[in-house]
C-alpha cells in the first residue's frame, strides 16, 4: 500500500512535468524522455559520470570536515561554559554570514584551488552541525558520565560507548540537513571557480539556455542523493537505533 | 583542602571527614556532613544506615571520587578499584546486558562472567537491551557490573528501594551470597535497618543532617547463624542507640 502511493506519487509528478512542458513550450521546460535521453547520452559518453564523480567527491570531503569539526566544537561548546561564551558570537557571525560571500572570500583569499572550494563548502556547514551537536552535547546524562567515572572506563570507551551513542539522534540530524546543504552549496562553489563538477556542467548549460541538460544532471544528481540516503543513511540510522523498543 | 589516597595504602577504607558544605542557592552555606569517621576492614560488609535525607548520597560521592569539595581525607583499600551500584541502575540503553558488563570490567573472564550472571539469574539475558528489562532484572545488571571489575571496594547505594519486598529479599540474598563466596570490602548506604543487619557486619549510624555518627554497631555472628531472636534483639538495641528514623 505504501509502495503504491509513492509509485502513485511519482507517476502523478512526471504526469503534471508532461502537462507543464506542453504548456510552457519543450524549450523552457523540455519532455520528461528528452531528459532522459540527454542523461543516457552523457553516461555513455562518460560525462556524467566523470562530473558526478568529482561532485560527489566533493561532497564527501567538505561534509566529512565540517562533521567532523562541527562535532568536536559542539562538543566542547556543549560542556564548557567558558568556550561557548567565547566561541557563540563568532557562530552567530557564521551561521549569518551568506554562503555566496564565504564562497567569494574563499577564492579571493585561497585563489580558484580545490582548497579553497572545499574549505567554503566545509566553513558554510560548520556553524549548522556544530549548533545541532551543541544542543545534543548538552542534553548529555551526566548520570552516566558518573558512573563512566566511577568505573575508570578509558577516554574512549566513555567517548564510543557513553557520549557518540547519546549525539546519535543530533548527529543524524546534522548528518541529513548537512547533506543536502553541502551539495547544494557544492554545486555554487563549482558554478564560480571550478573547471568540472555538476556545478560547473550547469553553468555551461545555463551560458547556452540548455535547460534539458541542466535538468539532466541536476536529476542525475538527486538520484545519487537519493540513493545515498535509502542504502547509506537510513540502515546506519536503523543499526544505531536497534536498542529503541519498538511496539511489537 | 583534602586527600584522597587511591592506591597503596592498607587494605581498608578509612574516611575522615570534618565538614562538607554545599553553596545554597540563596547564597548562605548549607552544612551536610558534619565530623565523622569510618573505618571497614578488607572484606567486611559495612552499612551505612540514616534517615532520608542525612547526606548518605553525599557521603558516598565524596568515598567513590565524585564530590572532591570537602575537608577530610579518603583512603580507598588497596588498589582502589570501585565497584559502585546506584540507586538507578545506570545501564547504557544502547549496549546489550553484556557489553555494560564488560565495558566496565575489561578483564572479566567468560567463566567468571557466566557464573556471575548464572548466579544473578542473568543467563538468559546476556543479548538483551537495557530497556527490554524489569527494574529488578537491571539492578542485577548494575549489581553484576559492580561485582565483575573485582572490585577493592565494592560501593551500594540503596540498592533495593522501589522494589517489592520478596524481590529485595531475593537480591539481598543473592547480595549476601555473593560478597561471602568472595569477600569484598563493601559499603551498603540504606534507610532500612533490617536491610542493614540482613547484610552488614558492622553497622554505622548517622544522625539527621549536618550527619555526624552516632553509632558504630559491630556485628559479631556470620550472617548465616543469626536467628530471628538475635536479628530483633539486635534491631532494639540500634533503635534505642540512635532512632535513626
Amino acid at each position: 500500500m505504501n509502495s503504491l502511493v509513492r509509485v502513485a506519487s511519482i507517476v502523478l509528478l512526471l504526469a503534471a512535468w508532461f502537462a507543464g512542458s506542453h504548456a510552457l513550450g519543450a524549450r523552457l521546460l523540455p519532455e520528461p524522455q528528452t531528459v532522459g535521453l540527454a542523461i543516457l547520452q552523457e553516461a555513455r559518453s562518460g560525462a556524467l559520470a566523470f562530473n558526478l564523480g568529482i561532485t560527489l567527491a566533493r561532497v564527501a570531503v567538505s561534509f566529512v570536515i565540517a562533521m567532523v569539526l562541527g562535532t568536536m566544537l559542539g562538543l566542547a561548546m556543549g560542556r564548557v561554559a567558558l568556550f561557548d561564551r567565547l566561541v557563540d558570537s563568532w557562530l552567530v557571525v557564521l551561521l549569518n554570514l551568506p554562503a555566496l560571500v564565504i564562497i567569494v572570500l574563499a577564492y579571493v583569499w585561497a585563489g580558484l584551488t580545490e582548497t579553497a572550494a572545499i574549505a567554503a563548502v566545509a566553513l558554510n556547514k560548520l556553524p549548522v552541525a556544530t549548533v545541532t551537536v551543541r544542543e545534543g552535547a548538552r542534553a548529555l546524562d551526566h548520570m552516566l558520565d558518573e558512573m563512566a567515572a566511577v568505573f575508570r572506563m578509558s577516554p574512549w570507551v566513555r567517548l564510543r560507548h557513553v557520549v557518540l551513542p547519546q549525539l546519535a539522534p543530533y548527529l543524524a540530524a546534522a548528518a541529513r540537513s548537512g547533506l543536502s546543504l553541502v551539495w547544494k552549496i557544492v554545486l555554487i562553489v563549482e558554478l564560480l571557480g571550478r573547471p568540472n563538477g555538476v556545478g560547473f556542467q550547469i553553468g555551461v548549460a545555463f551560458q547556452l539556455f540548455d535547460v534539458t541538460r541542466i535538468l539532466a544532471y541536476a536529476l542525475a544528481f538527486i538520484a545519487v542523493m537519493l540513493a545515498i540516503e535509502t542504502f547509506l543513511v537510513q540502515p546506519l540510522e536503523r543499526h544505531l537505533s536497534r536498542w529503541r523498543t519498538r511496539p511489537a | 583542602m583534602n586527600d584522597t589516597y587511591p592506591a597503596g595504602g592498607p587494605d581498608r577504607l578509612d574516611l575522615h571527614i570534618k565538614g562538607k558544605f554545599y553553596r545554597a542557592a540563596s547564597g548562605g552555606r548549607l552544612h551536610v556532613l558534619g565530623e565523622l569517621s569510618i573505618a571497614v576492614a578488607n572484606g567486611e560488609v559495612a552499612a551505612i544506615v540514616g534517615p532520608s535525607g542525612c547526606g548518605k548520597t553525599t557521603l558516598l560521592r565524596i568515598i567513590v571520587g565524585l564530590d572532591k569539595e570537602f575537608e577530610g581525607s579518603v583512603q580507598l583499600p588497596a588498589h582502589g578499584r570501585l565497584g559502585i551500584v546506584f540507586q538507578e541502575p545506570r545501564l547504557l540503553p544502547w549496549r546489550t546486558v553484556e557489553e555494560n558488563v564488560r565495558l566496565a570490567a575489561p578483564h572479566v573472564s567468560d567463566a567468571a562472567l557466566s557464573t556471575l550472571f548464572a548466579t544473578l539469574g542473568l543467563s538468559e539475558h546476556g543479548r538483551h537491551y537495557p530497556g527490554e528489562l524489569s527494574l529488578g532484572l537491571a539492578r542485577r545488571v548494575a549489581l553484576a557490573r559492580a561485582l565483575a571489575v573485582e572490585p577493592d571496594l565494592l560501593v551500594l547505594d540503596e540498592p533495593f528501594v522501589s522494589l517489592d519486598d520478596a524481590l529485595a529479599a531475593r537480591l539481598r540474598g543473592e547480595l549476601v551470597e555473593l560478597v561471602s563466596r568472595r569477600p569484598v570490602t563493601t559499603l551498603l548506604v540504606t534507610h532500612d535497618v533490617d536491610e542493614a543487619i540482613a547484610v552488614a557486619d558492622r553497622i554505622f549510624l548517622l544522625s539527621a543532617s549536618p550527619a555526624r555518627l552516632l553509632a558504630e554497631v559491630p556485628i559479631e555472628r556470620p550472617r548465616a547463624t543469626r536467628t530471628a531472636e538475635q536479628l530483633a534483639a539486635l534491631r532494639t538495641a540500634i533503635e534505642r542507640s540512635g532512632d535513626p528514623r
